[in-house]
Order: C-alpha cells, then structure tokens, then sequence
C-alpha cells in the first residue's frame, strides 16, 4: 500500500505550521495590543477562511497564483516556481486556508494575559520582540499549543483548496484527503477505509493530546 | 531632583477631566500620593513612567524624559496587581531586569524571601508576591521608585511587615519614591512628603504634619454602620479608600452625613 500521499500531507502541514507561526505570531500581537479603527477590518480579513467555501477561496488562489496573473508570473519569472499543480502553490494555499487557526488562538491567548504583565517587562527594560518571546508566549502555552496543532491537523485535512490548486498529481500534490477521494470515486472502498480510518485516529489523537495538554495547564494553575 | 511638568485630559470619576501636575520633588524623598478614587493618582504615576502619553515634561536630574521610551526611564513600578512574570521563579522574576545575583540575593534577604527564590510565583500568598514585586523594581537601582496601592490587597499583619521592608529598602537605596496609598498608617511610617490630588489638580503639599493636621482638612462622609461599645457610639465609614470608625453623637443614623476632621483623627491615634 502507498502511503506517500500521508506523506505529502505531513510536509505540506509541518511546513504550514512553520510558516504561519512565523507570519501569524506579529499579526496576532498586533491584533491583541492595538486600538486602531482598523482592527475589526483585520479581524474580518483574517477570519475569512473560516467562513469561505474552500472552492471559492480555491479558485481566487487558482486565479492570483497562476502564471498568467501578476503575482503567480512575477513568482515563476524570478525564482522559477510554478504555484498551481505543485507542491509550493499547495503551501502558499494551505497558509491562505489555515491563517486563522493560527491566529486567533494566539490572539486570544495574548488578549488574556495582564496587561500590567507586560508593562512590567517594557519597565525591566525589555524590548517589544523580547517581550512577546520571554514573558508573552510562555504565559500563553495552552493557547500556542492549540495554534500549533489545530493549524497542523486541520491543514491535514483540508481538501477542497488543495484539489483546485494542486490537483492530484502523485508524489507531488496528491495528499491524503484527495487520494480517499479518488478511492471512493474508483470504489477502492477498502483502501479507502484504511486511508479514512488513519485520518480518523490521528485526528482524534491530536486532538485529544490538546485536550489533555490544556487540562493539565489548568490544573497545574489552579483552574480545575 | 526631579521636575514635574504635565498636563493630560483623562476619563475621572466624574467624567472628562485635566491632570495637571508641575511639583518638584528632591532626591531621596518618600512621596505619599493621596486623593478619592478617580482623582488622577494612578495615570500621573503611568505618565512618570512612561507608560502614558502627555503633554509637557518630566526632567530627571536635569535631564528630560520627554523622548525617553519607557525601557530606558530609570523607574522601578510596582504594581497593585503585582504583575510578576508567571512563568518565571521568584529569583528569575528579579534576574530578568538585571542579571545580578549578588543584588537579587541582597533583596531577597531582606524581603525574607531567600528560601522561596526558587518557587515559581503562582505558588506564592498575596504578601510574599508584592515582595518579590518590591523586590523586582529595586533591580534596576532606579532613581525614581513608583509604587501603585502597594499595601491596599494586604491584611494588617502583611501589611506592617512589608511597610517595615518598604522603609529598609527606601533607606539602603536612597531611591526618590513616589507610592499611591490610601492607608494613613503607612502614611505616618513612611512619608516625608503627602500630596493630595483632587480631579486631577494637587490641592495638599507639604509634610505629614502640615498636609494632615490642617484644621480645616474635613471630610463629608455617609455613616455605613453604627455600632454601640462600652455605651459610646461608634460608627462606621469610608474615607480615603479605608473603612475607619469615630465615636459620634448618639443621634446619628446610617446614612446621615458625618463632617470628619483628618486632625481629630490624628490627635486620637
């Protein structure tokens, strides 16, 4: 049995995971601290994914990311990357698709935490980036774990967006969630079970590991 | 000697009002800032530290703070709240300002808190949290300690300890101290200098003596609760944040309004 296109979902998750963290971790600081009129446009913005059809947010990034846009033709003519039917456009729509699982997690784990907390830090003489990295982030490790791994396994699971823009071609964009799809459509349904039920464990177990991380931290302050 | 110059518009306790402030306070000073809630107390000690915007100018050994961030003022804060680092150690909460142990170790002595340095800071009462607070504004030897309320969440017996630790520390330092409290007991134990501040404007400056003897210094204030004890009359009220009691007539009711003379209190203590 084949198991690249899990694989593939795995790199295509951990590589999202990272670069979301990466590009999130200031948008939600911003978000959480500021109180410009603009914010609840942002909120929006970055909430839309949640809300979209995933065909519908599939095909604008099909439509912004192909080589006959501006942005898909820049891209392919300076670094030489295509971004529709590989593996690079899959990542690039995966962080579109998962931005605010990311985000809004942390945003609300940093809204929580004491404001005087951080003033404190400001007066040690720490600057903003140590700050959020020394005093912010380890205060909000329930809300940074539940970032990291609904982002991990909900990019996992995600279909709609990776069918339109990475298709299904084998060892390259075909992940796991497409090639159960293309076994139900062949009626291979006892490899689909295997497949389905894989995705059923795994995602009950990451979930669970949350759960259990999160009751832990509760309890360890006092909470529960 | 630091001057004080600001002025700032600020949602007060009724409603919109100016904190205008120009004092000058000299160095090594105890300053007990005094006022109702809502009067500004807490907003003049942010803006001191940098932690709020306004207009005007606050110079430091004749240096001026007006373009200084707030990590590179010289302010130790301590906060009602105590806001310590949650994720951090009693010792680690100290060396995170400034990596010096031999001064951490100094503090902590003092504060009797050496056996807990090690403890994370959640695991810790009220009293020992506000120490460690204490503590972890001293770290970075500011010239201008400014403490917010530091004993209003304490009980009596914590709150003598830590106003003892308060005065130790004031005295091996030398720092200019600027502490909100409502509490006229720490009052008469630590200050050198009461201000009053009224919506904003400083109406009350001088010494202890001066500021709280005043004759005409008098209250208006509702009776809570009236109580009988060896056949006198004791009622209860609020003033300044702290509930006190004075022997008054046997007409009076819950309620009713009472005139209360700071003086008279300090003349029966």
């Amino acid at each position: 049995m084949d198991f690249t296109p899990f694989w593939i979902s795995f790199k295509l998750a951990g590589l999202t995971t990272l670069i979301l963290f990466i590009v999130a971790l200031p948008l939600a600081w911003w978000l959480s601290q500021t109180r410009s009129k603009s914010k609840p446009f942002f909120e929006a913005l970055t909430a839309l994914p949640i809300v979209l059809p995933p065909s519908v947010l599939g095909f604008y990034l099909l439509v912004v990311l192909s080589p006959n846009s501006a942005v898909g033709g820049w891209v392919e003519d300076v670094f030489g990357v295509k971004l529709v039917f590989s593996f690079m456009g899959l990542v690039v729509a995966s962080c579109f698709y998962s931005l605010p699982f990311m985000v809004q997690p942390l945003q609300n784990g940093f809204e929580s935490l004491n404001r005087h907390m951080l003033e404190a830090s400001y007066l040690a003489g720490k600057s903003k980036v140590q700050t959020v990295l020394k005093v912010a982030l380890p205060n909000i490790k329930p809300s940074l774990i539940t970032a990291l791994i609904i982002t991990f396994a909900h990019t996992v699971g995600e279909f709609g967006v990776v069918l339109m823009v990475g298709g299904s071609i084998p060892d390259e964009t075909k992940v796991a969630s497409v090639a159960i799809y293309e076994m139900v459509e062949t009626m291979e349904y006892g490899q689909a079970h295997i497949y389905a039920g894989i995705m059923v464990v795994m995602s009950f177990l990451v979930l669970l590991a949350v759960y259990l991380f999160n009751h832990k931290q509760k309890t360890k302050i006092g909470i529960v | 000697m630091i001057q004080i110059d600001i002025e700032k518009s600020l949602h007060g306790a009724e409603g919109l009002m100016d904190l205008k402030v120009n004092l000058k306070i000299k160095k090594g000073e105890f300053v007990v800032l005094m006022g109702e809630s809502g009067a500004g107390k807490t907003t003049l000690l942010r803006v001191l530290a940098g932690l709020e915007k306004a207009k005007g100018d606050v110079v430091v050994e004749g240096i001026s703070w007006q373009r200084v961030a707030v990590q590179k003022r010289e302010i130790g804060f301590v906060f009602q709240d105590y806001a310590l680092f949650e994720n951090m150690s009693v010792e680690e909460n100290l060396l995170f300002v400034k990596n010096d142990k031999k001064l951490a170790s100094e503090l902590l002595e003092i504060t009797a808190l050496s056996t807990l340095k090690g403890r994370n800071v959640m695991g810790l009462s009220g009293g020992q949290k506000q120490r460690v607070a204490l503590c972890r504004a001293i770290m970075k030897n500011p010239k201008l300690l400014l403490m917010d309320e530091p004993l209003s969440a304490l009980d009596n017996q914590m709150k003598y300890k830590l106003q003892t630790e308060i005065k130790v520390l004031h005295e091996r330092f030398d720092m200019t101290t600027i502490m909100v409290s409502h509490d006229l007991e720490s009052v008469f134990t630590l200050a050198s200098r009461v201000l009053v501040l009224d919506k904003g404007i400083i109406v009350k400056d001088g010494s202890v003596q001066e500021v709280l003897k005043q004759e005409k210094q008098t209250y208006s204030v509702k009776v809570l609760s009236v109580k009988i004890e060896n056949a006198n009359n004791i009622a209860t009220y609020s003033l300044l944040g702290k509930l006190l009691e004075n022997e008054v007539d046997s007409t009076v009711k819950v309620g009713d309004s009472i005139e209360i003379s700071l003086s008279s209190r300090l003349i029966s203590r």
